[in-house]
């Protein structure tokens, strides 16, 4: 039995079709990334399965339970974070675990294993007000609140837009280290290069979703030639390389510029071309596609 | 007079808390110079004083060549200011939002239906240019918002977190934007938590508990830190860790 299976899931507001005849399922234990940026649907998704919006049409189940006729069952199963700051900003530390725990019917030291990684770090802090934390503190109480009663289903949505890349980082390590305590955890992101935190992601694009696989399965679905291109006038490169008749595609990629071109292009045909347009120190190299170079494709073929 | 930006020293203290610690650099005109840091690290506190809307507790500034303290007014209509939280009016229509701005920053009457033509045109927004902004994709207010910080010719651009949340196609054709306004010799000051945006600066500095720890070029701070990205750079000095 999966604990998340969802069949067929369409949600409109008005003429927005949010979330669009979307399927998928997630295993029990399974640390899965739902990837996409604003207005992909992520959010009415996580919605719909913790059960705070009916679906227009198609049914979910989450730990067993239909998100539309077992909603006061299944909302004891889950935990859920969602992407505003929700906790009360006037209670303290304390206070705002103490609800939420009380709210379940249980007590912090009944499930105190499962936050105390996290609460040790707040503990410092239990009598501040919650609205007086600094954001990354905000967001470790945010979770030890939905962890509190021990929820079989974690759902955190977007949990760190927003939010530096040192921070970003500490924040998945400590998700890692709840999978030993075999929670299922349904994480939303618009950070590609969170992906590969994950066991198993799903791209989605308005609405959609455009794949699902592991991080590696969804990068191995790039199937044209790409490259690693950099000179020393990065602009003119840009206008230069997207102006090439191999070319398909051509986006700055940090460093290096990501060049996409049609079957049978070789760096050498590449490097002819950038001695034409007189580029100097230019290196081109063949690369393996990352989760953003598969998404762009599949936003565009899509 | 070719620097955008020249600090020396400059602080803000709260109370006892000093958030921006005697930071002390330069901005040449015409750069893309990119202003990192951690969450709380100080960079908000330090634009706010760079755009003349919160005076240094000491130090000096000089935001093309006028100074923080004296020449707020002067320092407003040389720059231009776009974060990813508000930039736009989402109750006004697109023609609206730019002849607003235009109006704002003093535009002739025939200079802004120039400007709105011309916006309009090159975002492509002619079959939306009556729609209220609410209604836009998000990529595509980021870019007007962008068009409209820029409406006045600033000297410089500020801007805050511009590409948080976009699909990494229109979060690149922003950064297109970004190149074609530096070739035209516009200074953008810009703040990202996107690493990969980290390299597309000319120059990059990271901050960390109110002061600047690191100051170069993209390529000069990987060298000096041995690693092969800016994450890795920016994971050392924020975190003081290595993720080699």
């Amino acid at each position: 039995m999966d604990a998340i299976v969802i069949e067929r899931i369409s949600k409109s507001f008005g003429e927005t079709k949010a979330v669009n005849d979307v399927s998928m399922s997630v295993k029990t234990g399974e640390l899965f990334g739902l990837i996409g940026p604003d207005g992909a649907g992520k959010t009415t998704l996580f919605k719909i399965l913790v059960t705070l919006l009916r679906p227009d049409a198609g049914q979910a189940t989450v730990a067993g339970f239909d998100v539309v006729k077992d909603y006061r069952r299944l909302r004891t199963m889950i935990g859920y974070m969602p992407g505003r700051f929700s906790l009360y900003p006037d209670l303290s530390v304390e206070e705002n675990l103490t609800f939420f725990a009380t709210v379940f019917g249980t007590t912090i030291s009944a499930n105190y294993n499962l936050i105390r990684d996290i609460y040790v770090q707040l503990e410092p802090f239990k009598n501040r007000r919650a609205g007086a934390l600094s954001g990354g503190m905000k967001q470790k109480l945010a979770l030890c609140c939905a962890l509190i009663h021990k929820p079989d289903v974690l759902f955190l949505d977007e949990p760190t837009t927003g939010v530096d890349a040192v921070s970003r980082k500490e924040f998945w390590e400590m998700l890692q280290r709840l999978k030993i305590h075999g929670l299922t955890m349904l994480v939303s992101t618009p950070y590609m290069d969170e992906a590969n935190q994950c066991d198993r992601i799903a791209l989605m694009q308005t609405g959609q979703i455009l794949a699902i696989d592991t991080p590696t399965g969804v990068e191995q679905l790039f199937d044209k030639p790409l490259f690693a291109v950099k000179a020393t006038e990065t602009y003119q490169l840009i206008q230069d390389l997207r102006r090439a008749p191999f070319t398909e595609t051509c986006y700055a990629f940090g460093e290096y510029l990501h060049l996409t071109t049609h079957a049978g292009v070789t760096p050498e045909t590449v490097n002819r071309y950038l001695i034409m347009h007189q580029h100097q120190h230019s290196e081109v190299k063949p690369i393996q596609a990352g989760i953003e170079d598969s998404f762009m494709a599949l936003m565009q073929h899509g | 007079m070719d620097k955008a930006v020249v600090t020396n020293k400059l602080t803000k203290r709260f109370g006892n808390f000093v958030a921006t610690n005697e930071i002390t650099f330069e901005v040449a005109q015409g750069e893309i110079f990119g202003f990192l840091g951690a969450n709380g690290a100080g960079k908000t506190t330090a634009i706010r004083m760079l755009c003349g809307l919160l005076k240094p507790s000491s130090g000096e500034a000089r935001i093309a060549g006028f100074d923080v303290y004296r020449q707020t007014e002067q320092i407003k209509q040389v720059i231009g200011y776009m974060s990813q939280r508000f930039s736009l009016y989402e109750d006004l229509t697109v023609r609206e939002n730019i002849r607003f701005y235009g109006g704002i920053y003093g535009l002739s009457r025939a200079d802004l239906k120039a400007k709105s033509q011309q916006i309009i045109e090159q975002l492509n927004l002619g079959s939306v240019a009556d729609k209220l902004v609410v209604d836009l994709p998000l990529g595509w207010k980021q870019r007007l918002a962008f068009s409209v910080a820029l409406i006045h010719n600033p000297k410089i651009v500020f801007l805050d977190e511009p590409t948080g949340g976009v699909d990494p196609i229109t979060r690149r054709q922003f950064w297109d934007m970004i190149y074609e306004a530096a070739d035209r010799g516009t200074t953008i000051f810009v703040t990202t938590h996107y690493m990969d945006e980290a390299e597309y600066c000319n120059r990059v500095s990271i901050m960390v508990d109110g002061r600047i720890k690191a100051l170069d070029t993209p390529n000069q701070l990987k060298r000096s830190f041995d690693v092969d990205s800016m994450d890795g750079v920016f994971q050392i000095l924020a975190r003081g860790t290595s993720t080699k």
